[in-house]
């Protein structure tokens, strides 16, 4: 197998995998979860990582890698953070007060 | 060594991912999913950044520190109401990247083939989602204005702006030294983002926003691709399908096909259908008699709406549910999963309020319930709870799943005026006789219950 068709196996198998995970999550926190898959596809800054911190960056794909890594950090770090800023608001009923 | 490493730093990740999702079935796990999904996230980054390629850290920490400088404020500043926004301005951040990240791929290495193919992709489907994600934002910021905007031919602009770049995106896999049509291709797929979401009205917002997630994800996996980076397609497809369930649920509770959101422009349509209609008789009530027959009641089903985010009414809402609770009176909340701006927009607006959770109830669960409550409570709801969708066969929503509020005992319903809802449509239920309306700012008429349960307990 060469690796372009391992790379399509290991999309469709992840694919199915996220809906049979998503279908799931209950509609309660369908908010919360479109902010943490919002966070996660941040994952984009590993590829610009790769782009900005290579030994053979032009100048171009230094300035567009360095614009990708604000972006993309700016994606993660609200993401995560506004996510878990909503899941510590859901309180069960009898919970404790403060 | 390292280089050995960085592939088991990556597959922890992926799995740190899938866990953050599984947990998320669930409120007492959810915080545990983010936990995880956050330690992933610095695994692919320290593990990234140990890699024999990357040998220049100066401006990725720059990079890191103004992202961070950014990010942080948005996560704490921004109100629960602007959820939506901000959502969409990281959808917009997240697919810029991807965007740049292919652009700056081509112009270094010119790739051929498959490469080229993957690239043109993520570059198509990165710079059309930042777009359409700051078009959506400025709707939901009211920066733009929130009506769908349409003229004669959009259809065909819009399918020929698309047309023009995928037949680009082709010719450049065939022929990547052509270097002059990547611009063109960019500035496409740019106008192509922006004219998606122009016709798109503040009701259709959520399907819109959960595609625009399904896109950012894609093109982080179409990078995946492009960069032969197994992780990237792994966290890339599971955003991807999160993305599209969410969009293909969201449909589904409005009765509407993809096509008919992304073309259809919903509510100018039908704005002037049924304009002229003669003035027909309702019944409206005062907040003490409100009160009244709220305290009277055993159950109360109250079912909000955009307009509750709106007046901001929330915070009083549940002040009224406390007061209830107390004098005994079974109170719950009905979700229609298309109220708000976004997917769960109203549960995450009551959680904030620290109305119990297991006080939200769904559609399906509790629409078998409406024949025995006492009292349906709908505040800034209107098409989610109109009777024409279930009897009318010619009405423009029909067939859309509606909360069942007109089988209750008494329907009170919290409104400003008598204008039609945000689709033009008129709703029955305000003219049944067993309808109160109650004229005023959600926000203010929630207070004056709240006083006049009060002093009911004095007395």
């Amino acid at each position: 197998m060469n690796k372009y068709e391992i790379a399509i196996w290991i999309f469709m198998l992840a694919a199915f995998l996220g809906f049979e995970l998503i279908r799931r999550v209950s509609p309660l926190l369908h908010t919360p979860l479109m902010s943490l898959t919002n966070a996660i596809s941040a994952i984009a800054v590993v590829g610009a990582i790769l782009i900005t911190g290579a030994k053979d960056a032009t100048p171009l794909s230094k300035t567009l890698g360095f614009i990708a890594v604000v972006a993309s950090t700016v994606n993660l770090v609200s993401g995560y953070l506004i996510t878990d800023r909503m899941l510590k608001m859901f309180k069960k009923r009898g919970g404790e007060k403060k | 060594m390292i280089e050995t490493i960085f592939p088991i730093l990556y597959i922890l990740a992926a799995a740190g991912f899938i866990f953050a999702i599984k947990w998320m079935n669930s409120p007492t796990t959810a915080r545990r999913g983010v936990v995880v999904g956050e330690v992933g996230m610095l695994l692919a980054v320290v593990g990234t950044l140990l890699r024999y390629e990357v040998v220049n850290y100066e401006w990725i920490l720059i990079a890191f520190f103004v992202g961070s400088a950014i990010g942080v404020p948005i996560a704490y500043i921004m109100p629960m109401t602007a959820v939506p926004q901000r959502t969409a301005f990281s959808h917009a951040c997240g697919a810029l990247a991807a965007a740049l990240i292919g652009t700056a791929e081509y112009y270094s290495h010119t790739p051929h083939g498959f490469v080229m193919a993957a690239l043109a992709l993520e570059t198509l489907l990165g710079f059309l989602t930042c777009t359409a994600s700051l078009m959506a934002f400025g709707k939901l910021q009211e920066i733009l204005p929130g009506r769908p905007f349409t003229y004669p031919g959009q259809n065909f602009v819009n399918l020929g702006v698309f047309g023009a770049a995928v037949a680009i995106a082709v010719t450049l896999v065939f022929a990547p030294e052509k270097m002059w049509l990547f611009p063109i291709f960019i500035a496409l797929s740019l106008v192509f983002g922006l004219l998606l979401i122009i016709p798109i009205g503040g009701a259709d917002m959520p399907t819109v926003i959960a595609l625009l997630n399904s896109y950012a994800g894609l093109s982080a996996s179409a990078m995946g691709f492009a960069l032969d980076n197994k992780l990237l397609i792994v966290a890339g497809a599971l955003d991807g399908s999160s993305g599209f369930i969410l969009s293909v649920i969201m449909c589904r509770a409005m009765n509407r096909s993809f096509t008919n959101v992304l073309f259809g422009a919903f509510g100018a349509i039908q704005s002037s259908a049924k304009e002229t209609k003669e003035e027909r008789p309702v019944r409206s009530a005062s907040a003490e008699e409100a009160a009244e027959i709220l305290d009277a009641a055993r159950s109360v089903v109250i079912i909000p709406g955009y307009g509750m985010a709106v007046a901001q009414a929330q915070h009083k809402l549940r002040e009224m549910y406390d007061v209830l609770t107390r004098h005994g009176v079974d109170v719950r909340f009905a979700i229609h999963p298309v109220a708000g701006r976004m997917p769960g927009h109203m549960n995450v607006l009551l959680a904030e309020a620290d109305v119990p959770y297991d006080r939200l109830v769904e559609m399906e669960e509790i629409n078998g319930d409406f024949s025995r409550t006492d009292v349906a409570l709908v505040i800034g709801a209107n098409d989610v709870v109109n009777p024409a969708a279930q009897t009318d066969k010619t009405s423009p929503i029909a067939g859309m799943p509606i909360l069942r509020a007109h089988e209750a005992q008494t329907v009170m319903v919290i409104k400003r005026g008598m204008s039609p809802g945000f689709a033009g449509i008129p709703n029955d239920l305000y003219y049944m006789d067993k309808t109160l309306m109650l004229f005023g700012d959600a926000k203010s008429f929630v207070t004056n219950i709240v006083k006049e349960l009060g002093t009911a307990t004095a007395s």
